[in-house]
């Protein structure tokens, strides 16, 4: 199997001087083709940092990033955007993430081709992508305003799914949404996955659902992947003393432990 | 595109505008002649039925004139609107698209410009170029260039930070677009508003500029060359001045309105239009002529009173000032010493009825019932405010904002215990230090003397809750208290809200949205669907997953479990109704696999089921347990 994205020994700081943070320590993990990654970790671990030094928000200060072999840390003006392209981001707020005041069609259109942004010209096109997260044709015509969030998290996914990405990045993207209406985004990027043969890092701090989406699973811990391995084996026989109290943590349904 | 809301203020405005457009459109060919007749005979008169106005020191009749300036008056005053917006929105979006730098020095500039009154401004500029018309329109026009400037720079930045800008600046999409189709659309309406408020600045401006002989030049004369020339006469005859004064106020309202009702229009709160409530609570009884079938729960009963434990609810409803209501009929007891979880998804009403327990319901809601009694307190009546206040403590959802950042973290938490319970600062403080060392706040004696932002947010959270405890409340109410807390952290508050009931019998209602964390603690579960009780259940009931409401079934089913790996989840198709547009049946009947005509005609009551109860039709027709 190939190896579409590999971040080795990625450093990040915060700050300048004294007040400086290492917020990234030595963070080191691969996306295999066609698998799914999670990253779970607490607030502050370093989750979202990570994410945003991949696709180049924030720069690292030290270590690679490598998409199918190149080097995205590196890339600076317009290489980076070329590349940029190549990983789509998700974003966690469905709400925050659709222009209020463009159709949804507007929307998907400009994703696949921001220079020539035409709904008619790519009407076959937003059909099948609209498609693909189990919406009807119709939707292209409408605004955000009108769908529910579990629609709207569908159509931002749909959008990520524009460009053809080689590795899509999804950062807490069923946090802000009620428990029904997140089985109904999960479904969507399941049959996603098995379909389009996707490769994905998912960012969440809900383990339940990480581990209902991910095949691997890395746990950050204070800017460091304290566990890294095969889903099942992190969950029923977690290595780290912080894993073991994350599972325990979490209420399962039962008693309070 | 979204409908207009219309409003007085903006109807005035928009009639006044087109009252007077028409006027500047027929007035030449209507009032030309008159306008430029002179009768010497009669000077310096006042109004009357043949001249409205009076006439000037010609004999001119002053009505006419001011009725065929308007033409001159408005155009330029339009005109130096246009050059203010379409060039202050330019070089507001040129600054904020030129990069970090040269917005930083742009927005500079603007500050000192702004800081400039415009009549000065345009004074300048008309003492340089020849005084006439388009001097003192572009002047105008430039000196309120600033303010669309700023006005640009600053909404464009907060409309930057959200994530359709960044999402879309990761497609690859270039900052002209960017402005074009993402930014600028989503700041229209407040430079729509300071457009029209740009225009009554105009025309003053105009008009003063004219008054001082810098504006437009003899022959041709607008409003405010008509009231300089009257001024000149003002003592002897007021109405040449007084006609076009009367113009220039009309047309400053209908700007200044046009400008209050589009802000108007565009904030949603302002709409008084709220669909009516279409359907009728009604209280089904239909089930009870079903033969064996399980006893209701009536929502007209009142709880006796030996029966009351810490909170005895009949027929809650919380009701919006139109009649809508968002929760509808809720009726529950909890007993002394229980732990009761709410749960329900987003706007199922959970928090809306623990606020009316605790007479904390928004401005504008109101809760209406047959019963409302909370910790001996009769809410329906007129309880005394310190007895509620130490009887209910409260735990919300967001640690950060619940203590006031300015106040120490000590005088917070002894406020109720000093001021409700008469006890001194000092026993307060001891007392204080007791409750955040039970809630394993660590160094107590260093917490209380620090400020909110010190403690990190779990921190926080437990001394909310050891503020809560302080005053050894009958009834805690806990509203999605670790919603915005990790994992690890949430399993500590609700290892301390447990021993806060077992150690003092603290009664506690946990409202939360997560099935697994009511779950953890609690001894019985209430589950909420569309302002209803859709199911009450015991929590050994709903760990072993015996639910009989389906939505509850559904909720389950659509929960994934960290404990193994689960197969598929099943969504629920659909999305819950507005509060507006309920069903006069059961409110889950659309999203309902079980769904019959009955559903949609009546609404189910909530009937006793072994240790617990539900609101659902099928269970009259289905054997009664779990499928």
């Amino acid at each position: 199997m190939t190896t579409v994205l590999q971040v080795d020994n990625l450093d990040v700081y915060f700050g300048h001087g004294r007040s400086r943070a290492h917020v990234l320590q030595q963070v080191s993990f691969a996306v295999k083709a066609g698998t799914t990654l999670g990253l779970v970790g607490e607030s502050g671990s370093g989750k979202s940092t990570t994410a945003k030094a991949i696709v180049g928000v924030v720069r690292s200060a030290a270590g690679t990033v490598l998409v199918n072999g190149a080097n995205i840390a590196g890339a600076r003006g317009r290489a980076l955007n070329a590349l940029r392209r190549r990983v789509q981001m998700i974003p966690q707020d469905p709400y925050a993430s659709l222009n209020p005041r463009m159709t949804v069609g507007e929307t998907l259109a400009e994703a696949i081709d921001p220079r020539r942004a035409s709904v008619r010209a790519h009407a076959g096109k937003i059909t099948e992508l609209l498609a693909l997260v189990a919406m009807d044709a119709d939707a292209s015509q409408r605004y955000p305003h009108e769908f529910s969030g579990g629609q709207r998290q569908r159509v931002a996914i749909a959008r990520a799914l524009a460009v053809q990405p080689e590795i899509i990045i999804a950062d807490e993207i069923t946090s802000a949404l009620d428990c029904s209406v997140q089985a109904e985004v999960l479904g969507v990027l399941r049959e996603l996955r098995t379909r389009l043969k996707l490769s994905m890092l998912f960012i969440s701090h809900d383990l339940a659902v990480v581990r209902h989406v991910c095949d691997e699973i890395a746990v950050l811990y204070q800017g460091r992947i304290v566990e890294y391995g095969k889903r099942d084996d992190v969950f029923d026989a977690p290595r780290h003393d912080y894993t073991r109290l994350l599972l325990d943590s979490v209420p399962d349904g039962g008693p309070l432990k | 595109m979204r409908r207009v809301r219309w409003n007085a203020p903006l109807i005035l405005g928009l009639t006044a505008t087109a009252v007077l457009i028409v006027i500047a459109i027929i007035a030449p060919w209507v009032w030309g002649e008159r306008a430029e007749q002179t009768d010497y005979s009669a000077t310096h008169q006042s109004a009357s039925a043949a001249h409205w106005f009076g006439t000037d020191l010609f004999g001119r009749d002053v009505f006419a004139r001011t009725m065929v300036a308007t033409r001159p008056t408005l155009l330029m005053a339009f005109a130096a609107m246009l050059i203010a917006s379409v060039g202050g929105i330019i070089a507001g979006s040129v600054i904020w698209v030129s990069g970090p730098r040269v917005r930083e020095i742009g927005q500079r500039v603007i500050d000192i410009l702004i800081s400039y009154p415009s009549v000065l401004f345009a004074l300048v500029i008309a003492a340089i170029l020849q005084p006439g018309a388009v001097t003192s329109v572009v002047a105008i026009g430039l000196a309120t260039c600033p303010a669309f400037a700023r006005l640009t720079t600053n909404l464009a930045a907060s409309v930057a930070t959200r994530d359709f800008v960044s999402t879309s600046r990761l497609l690859g999409v270039g900052p002209l677009r960017l402005l074009r189709r993402h930014i600028l659309p989503n700041i229209a309406e407040p430079l729509l508003v300071l457009m029209s408020v740009a225009f009554t600045i105009s025309l003053k401006a105009l008009t003063g500029l004219s008054v001082l002989g810098v504006g437009l030049q003899a022959p041709a004369y607008d409003w405010g060359s008509l009231l300089a020339k009257g001024l000149e006469g003002i003592y002897v005859n007021a109405w040449p001045a007084l006609g076009p004064s009367i113009a220039i106020v009309v047309a400053g309202l209908a700007g200044g309105f046009i400008g209050d009702g589009l802000a108007a229009a565009a904030n949603p709160a302002s709409s008084r239009r709220v669909p009516k409530r279409t359907m009728k609570a009604a209280l089904a009884a239909a089930s009870a002529s079903v033969p064996g079938a399980p006893p209701l729960l009536r929502g007209d009963e009142v709880v006796p009173a030996e029966d009351v434990g810490v909170v005895a609810v009949r027929g809650l409803s919380v009701v919006m000032a139109d009649g809508t209501r968002l929760v509808d009929e809720v009726s529950f007891t909890v007993g002394e010493g229980e732990i009761v979880g709410v749960v329900g998804e987003s706007g199922s009403g959970k928090s809306l009825t623990a606020m009316a327990l605790a007479r904390l319901l928004a401005e504008g809601l109101r809760a209406e019932a047959n019963q409302l009694s909370v910790a001996g307190h009769n809410l329906l009546g007129r309880p005394p405010r310190e007895k509620l206040a130490k009887d209910i403590g409260i735990v919300y959802q967001d640690p950060a904002s619940s203590f006031n950042p300015t106040m120490k973290v000590g005088s917070q938490l002894t406020e109720t215990l000093r001021v409700h319970g008469g006890v001194s600062r000092g026993k307060a403080a001891a007392r204080a230090i007791e409750q955040l060392t039970l809630a394993r706040v660590s160094r107590p004696e260093l917490r209380i003397k620090q400020h909110p932002h010190e403690l990190s947010g779990g921190m926080r959270q437990r001394a909310m809750i050891a503020s809560a405890l302080l005053t050894s409340p009958k009834l805690l109410i806990a509203d999605e208290p670790t919603t915005a807390l990790d994992v690890t952290v949430q399993a500590d508050v609700l290892r301390l809200l447990r021993e806060a009931n077992t150690r003092d019998g603290v009664t506690i209602l946990l409202i939360s949205h997560d099935i697994g964390v009511v779950s953890a603690i609690c001894d019985r579960v209430l589950v909420m669907y569309a302002g209803r009780i859709a199911e009450e259940l015991s929590v050994e009931d709903l760990r072993a997953g015996n639910a009989r409401h389906p939505y509850t079934r559904a909720l389950l089913a659509a929960t994934p479990k960290v404990t193994e790996t689960s197969g598929e989840l099943a969504p629920i198709p659909g999305r819950p109704p507005q509060p507006a547009q309920r069903p006069s049946g059961c409110a889950f009947a659309p999203r309902c696999p079980l769904a019959q005509d009955v559903c949609v005609e009546e609404r189910p009551a909530l009937m006793r089921i072994g240790t617990g109860a539900a609101a659902c039709h099928a269970l009259t027709w289905q054997p009664v347990g779990v499928q």
